[in-house]
């Protein structure tokens, strides 16, 4: 579904990606781990096109669109959450999730129709909100996990077909990171998936397969059970502690 | 027509210098702290009009006045950065240019209040007047006296940035305000002596000043602040090196603007200003 | 969702601006000069309050707008209706093609690039003096009215003509404010960085809004001049510039009354204080920034409905 080759980046001596490869098959559960500063939100901002490569392409569903814009590359179904909530403020949840319908219709454009008048738009938002139990109120008041579920509403109002979780339960205190599980285990099986994530148990609960990156570069990819195993992962996580235990 | 050349560059390079030094406090504070300053010409006028009471009301030797007008600059900026300017380094750009374009305005009333509205001279000790012939062609004294004073404080502060332990504090508070506080540096109070400097050398600036541009009450609001503006944006936010080079090339290029094409009058410098920043939105130097 | 219903307080709004016709009818001419900057404050709100574009260059259009109706009275025909339109375009194209480069900035580099078209304009319309008249201004033409009532000394028809303008444009204005595109806007302004994120084409948006914004303050320019029957350079200046933009903070940008508030107090204020002694304005006006931006953040619209929400 989602591919990627020989994707390069430096920032002058900084090296933030080197020769990474992706391959996203439709449906996958595929979770992206690594320490602090391994590159993974840069894999994202390339992916997703914030950044631009030095080298490499991107290809998704067979269309080449390493040169098209971010929000191009939405429309075409590649959507992303940001790991520290970007939401909008003072708008409201429904507001804001009728702005990406609006947006992903094309119909952001019209300035004389009344707002309240598209109704279909402001339903659907209406209905993904209900479903990820977000209440409707001004953006900034909503509590810190209803304002991630807000960030997935965002995402799901695009319509992906593929979408990149930045630690989606990132600061979630625990007796709300519940619902975000269940909104997570509950998105559709024809999307593909990639998240970042710190919390092990997070990640063995969700993902088929784990890759892990260090350093600007693919260390490995593998199920689970092989990642778990591998002693270069526990030595990257664990140092060398993890080799006398 | 090399002769008229040389006139030109030489005018120019001096006009740049007195750029300079109105604009380099300027810059460093933008870039180290990000905050807006425009009213950053009222410290040049401060240093303005304490050289004229100086010289005129005490009588004292214009070149004594200098570093008087250097410290009363820094005095008023310490005190506005102490009192006020530190509640807004969090606010946005807009409320920073509105807060100090509000101080700006105050200064200009109070300079009108005490001053009148009269344009301002000092009296120049009189090796400083005239002009001097060199290669067939006259030179203006003090512009030559503005390109020395230029170079020389620019190579005092070149030195304190690079050599001294301060320099190297401020640079790194430049550079990188949170991983210096990080590192133990008192950013704020490296701040607070930076925007002291800068005010000095504004007022040091203003004071040079007189003879070249006049001192009116308006000076904190005139374009002389859009072309203190100019260098900075083109420069690049807290760089010295950067304002050295924008004060320059817009000093020549005003001069020979007006020497060339007059009828364009300050036209070409606006055109080089918006080419310049479409090309290099942060500047030529600037980083972030 | 954003109400879009007329509040009541709006009606009262409306009808106050009717009474300098009966309770001032001396200062009709200064109602006309606010009618006219409350627009131009408008829009500048729009990118501004709207959209977060900090624009220290707006009077370029206002401006542009002013000469165009000024050089089609002055060479074609005076009548002003259809003389506002074509000014307004005009303002309207030359802000669609600065929109361009406008809206790709930020910080201090748009701040810098605003200003910098604004003085690059007033400098060729300076120099232009063939086509503008330079600094004598563009005079020898005379609009005599509007809609078939004539321009007489006390102004009541200039100010029910800058009036109507006004009040068209407002209604123009709130409708975008209310409409699929405001809301774009204002999440353009709210998180610029998540709207391409969720597909937004953000410089499309911006473009859009910038141009709007220039046709808007390209009739105001072009109301003055039918009013007045004469442009100066001033319309082009930097003053004129970063007197709306202290007008609209003062008022409260992004709440669509802001410029319109905005402007009544600051040119009420400057016709009562720069008289005794213009040093004094200078004091006062500074102040005012300077208390405005301390304590009320949000403009003085801000304060009120801060004060209405504090109850709770």
């Amino acid at each position: 579904m989602l591919s990627a080759r020989n994707l390069d980046k430096s920032f002058g001596s900084l090296v933030v990606a080197q020769d990474v490869a992706l391959e996203l098959p439709k449906g996958a559960r595929h979770a992206l781990i690594g320490p602090n500063g391994a590159g993974k939100t840069t894999l994202i901002n390339l992916l997703t096109g914030m950044l631009a490569p030095d080298s490499g392409t991107i290809v998704l569903d067979g269309a080449d669109i390493t040169h098209l814009k971010p929000y191009q590359r939405v429309h075409r179904g590649l959507t992303r959450t940001f790991q520290i909530n970007t939401l909008f403020p003072r708008l409201s949840a429904l507001e804001s999730v009728t702005l990406a319908v609006l947006e992903r219709e094309g119909a952001a454009h019209g300035w004389w129709r009344p707002l309240g008048g598209e109704r279909a738009v402001i339903d659907e938002a209406a209905g993904i909100l209900d479903s990820l139990k977000i209440p409707n109120r001004e953006t900034r008041e909503l509590a810190y996990g209803q304002q991630r579920l807000l960030e997935i509403a965002l995402a799901l109002a695009t319509r992906p077909r593929v979408l990149l979780l930045d630690e989606p339960a990132a600061g979630v205190p625990k007796d709300e990171s519940h619902a975000l599980f269940s909104a997570i285990e509950s998105l559709s099986d024809e999307l593909t998936i990639l998240f970042i994530e710190h919390d092990m148990n997070v990640v063995f609960r969700f993902a088929s397969r784990i890759i892990v990156m260090v350093g600007g570069r693919i260390l490995l990819e593998g199920t689970p059970e092989e990642v778990g195993r591998d002693p270069r992962v526990r030595e990257v996580y664990l140092g060398s502690h993890a080799r006398a235990a | 027509m090399l002769s008229s050349l040389a006139g030109v560059l030489f005018d120019g390079f001096a006009y740049g210098m007195l750029l300079f030094l109105l604009s380099v406090g300027l810059t460093v504070t933008l870039g180290m702290m990000n905050f807006v300053n425009l009213a950053h010409c009222s410290f040049a006028a401060v240093g303005g009009y304490c050289t004229v009471s100086v010289v005129n009301r005490l009588g004292w030797n214009f070149l004594a006045a200098l570093p008087i007008a250097f410290a009363v600059g820094a005095l008023v900026a310490v005190l506005l950065e102490r009192t006020l300017f530190r509640r807004l380094y969090r606010r946005s750009d807009l409320d920073q240019c509105l807060f100090t374009i509000g101080i700006a305005f105050m200064s200009i009333a109070a300079f009108a209040w005490f001053y009148s509205t009269e344009p301002q001279s000092a009296r120049v000790p009189s090796y400083l007047v005239g002009s001097f012939q060199l290669m067939g062609r006259n030179f203006v004294v003090y512009r030559l006296f503005l390109m020395l004073m230029g170079l020389a404080i620019t190579a005092a502060l070149v030195l304190a940035l690079e050599r001294t332990r301060f320099g190297a504090q401020v640079r790194a508070a430049v550079d990188n305000q949170r991983m210096a506080r990080g590192l133990g540096i008192d950013v704020d109070r490296a701040f607070m002596i930076t925007f002291a400097l800068g005010g000095g050398l504004a007022a040091l600036g203003g004071a040079l000043a007189i003879e070249v541009i006049g001192l009116e009450s308006t000076l904190p609001l005139s374009v002389i602040l859009v072309y203190v503006l100019i260098v900075v944006a083109v420069g690049g936010l807290g760089s010295i090196r950067g304002s050295l080079v924008a004060a320059i090339v817009l000093g020549i290029t005003d001069t020979a603007g007006k020497y060339y094409f007059p009828w364009l009058g300050a036209f070409l410098i606006y055109l080089v200003m918006v080419a310049l920043l479409m090309w290099r939105p942060l500047g030529l130097f600037g980083k972030r | 969702m954003a109400n879009a219903k007329f509040h009541p307080l709006e009606y009262a709004f409306w009808a106050c601006t009717l009474l300098p016709f009966v309770l001032a009818p001396n200062y009709l001419s200064l109602a006309s000069q606010i009618a006219i900057t409350a627009l131009f404050a408008l829009s500048l709100d729009l990118i501004l309050g709207y959209a977060g574009i900090v624009s220290l260059g707006h009077a370029a259009f206002f401006g542009v707008g002013a000469y165009a109706a000024g050089l089609i009275a002055k060479h074609y025909w005076t009548e002003p209706l259809s003389g506002m339109l074509v000014a307004a375009a005009a303002a309207g194209v030359l802000g669609y093609a600065l929109s361009h480069i406008v809206v790709r900035f930020r910080h201090l580099a748009l701040i810098m690039l605003t200003l910098g078209f604004g003085l690059l304009l007033a400098e060729a319309a300076n120099s232009a003096s063939d086509l503008t008249g330079g600094a004598d201004g563009l005079q020898g033409f005379h609009v005599p009215g509007v809609l078939g009532f004539k321009f007489d000394m006390f102004g009541r028809t200039a100010y029910a003509y800058a009036l109507a303008v006004l009040f068209v444009a407002f209604l123009v204005a709130r409708r975008i404010i209310h409409s699929p595109f405001g809301l774009a806007l204002r999440g353009i302004r709210e998180n610029a960085t998540r709207m391409p994120a969720i597909g937004a084409p953000s410089l499309a948006h911006l473009r859009k809004a910038y141009t709007m914004a220039a046709v808007m303050a390209g009739a105001a320019g072009a109301v003055l001049t039918h009013t007045t029957s004469t442009v100066s350079l001033e319309v082009l200046s930097f003053g004129r510039s970063a007197d709306v933009l202290v007008m609209l903070i003062l008022g409260g940008a992004g709440r669509l009354y802001g410029g319109l508030v905005g402007a009544i107090i600051y040119m009420v204020a400057r016709d009562q204080f720069s008289g005794v002694n213009p040093q004094y304005w200078y004091f006062w006006i500074g102040l005012l920034l300077v208390a405005v931006v301390l304590l009320l953040p949000n403009g003085i619209l801000g304060g009120l409905s801060a004060l209405r929400k504090k109850p709770r």
